[in-house]
């Protein structure tokens, strides 16, 4: 069927696809191709005198990209809240015809 | 370049792209909408698994800082940053389904079946 | 849900093991900084001990452990927490969510930015929990007279 087209094609194109942790890829390099330093060596080198903290996920998470943190967080509420409001309108219509 | 290095550096993508299928297909091809939902959460779950894969390097180890690895040589540890992305996108995904389901609950009190051809007789 | 299971085993097992998954969820929160967890792996699991006690018993149990009128309030105290961490660090004088400007006497700014850390992580850690059981809770609101 057209799905099992689709798999072979995607399994194609993963001939170009670099080696599993190869150091010579493009994502493991330390210095990008313009010259300038990459973002993930230095969370990797200053995340211990930045934050004390030994854990460089959570530094990144919650101080290097608190923002981001700060609108998942009101995603997460977003939702709640549609769920109340879709679902107690309901009971409120059932119960005034009553 | 022999045989087995290619197997060895490729088998992860593989397995990603078995389970973009079977996600894609239980997208498409079935008929009842929770059928649906489930295909889309294996879908999600495909897509986080291949930025995670992209994030690791040879020889390197989990990214807490050991007392005998120093942190000058950023080679001795894994990226951090898709680690960081990806629990937002896990979690996006959570409040995606709740709301689906939601939607779904006022589908069914409507119109009391949730397949998709009867849904489409109905709505005309 | 509205009936307790009728099964002795299932009623004294989600007893015996809902404190210590709360327990549990509150360790990986507040060890974050030292080992993989946070706010949002806690506050997943400190939801699932609530739901535990919420499948197995009736409706008069499971209210007293959490009840339903507390969900949206406590999560919006949790959002508050967030934006009022950032607010103090705006006062001070610094950028937006800038830890290195708390008003905390006689500390310097590597350990400011710790503590900062750990307030962001409780209050995110209170928000998913609370809306997570409030989720459930409205998706299962059910007439009398309706059975699916």
């Amino acid at each position: 069927m057209s799905i099992g087209v689709f798999a072979l094609l995607l399994i194609y194109a993963a001939y170009g696809l670099p080696y599993r942790g190869d150091p010579n890829a493009l994502v493991n390099q330390e210095i990008s191709l313009t010259g300038t330093p990459v973002a993930s060596s230095y969370y990797i080198e200053n995340a211990m005198t930045d934050a004390n903290t030994p854990n460089m996920v959570t530094t990144v998470l919650g101080d290097y990209r608190a923002f981001d943190t700060l609108g998942e967080e009101v995603v997460i509420f977003a939702a709640g809240m549609i769920c109340f409001l879709l679902l107690n309108r309901e009971r409120k219509r059932e119960a005034r015809k009553q | 370049m022999n045989l087995f290095d290619f197997i060895a550096g490729h088998y992860d993508y593989w397995f990603i792209i078995i389970l973009l299928a079977i996600g894609l297909y239980g997208m498409t091809v079935k008929k009842n909408l929770v059928k649906k939902l489930i295909g889309m959460t294996i879908f999600q779950a495909a897509v986080i698994l291949f930025y995670i894969s992209s994030a690791i390097k040879a020889d390197a180890t989990v990214p807490i800082i050991m007392e005998n690895l120093p942190v000058d040589n950023p080679a001795n540890y894994i990226n951090p940053l898709p680690h960081a992305l990806m629990l937002t996108a896990i979690v996006v995904g959570v409040a995606t389904v709740g709301v689906a389901f939601a939607l779904l609950i006022l589908i069914y009190k409507n119109y009391k079946t949730l397949d998709e051809n009867e849904l489409l007789e109905l709505m005309k | 849900m509205k009936h307790g299971s009728s099964s002795p085993i299932i009623l004294l097992l989600s007893r015996v093991l809902s404190p210590y998954i709360m327990l549990f969820g509150m360790y990986v929160i507040f060890h974050g900084h030292y080992s993989p967890g946070g706010g949002f792996q806690g506050g997943a699991l400190l939801a699932s001990s609530i739901i535990l006690i919420r499948i197995a018993m009736e409706e008069k149990v499971h209210q007293l452990h959490f009840n339903k009128a507390y969900g949206i309030p406590l999560g919006a105290v949790g959002v508050l927490i967030f934006f009022g961490v950032g607010f103090i660090a705006l006062i001070m004088g610094g950028h937006f969510l800038d830890y290195g400007l708390l008003p905390f006497p006689g500390i310097i700014t590597a350990e400011l930015r710790f503590y900062g850390i750990l307030l962001i992580e409780v209050g995110v850690g209170l928000a998913v929990m609370t809306i997570l059981v409030s989720i459930y809770d409205n998706l299962l609101e059910e007439d009398d007279d309706e059975s699916i």
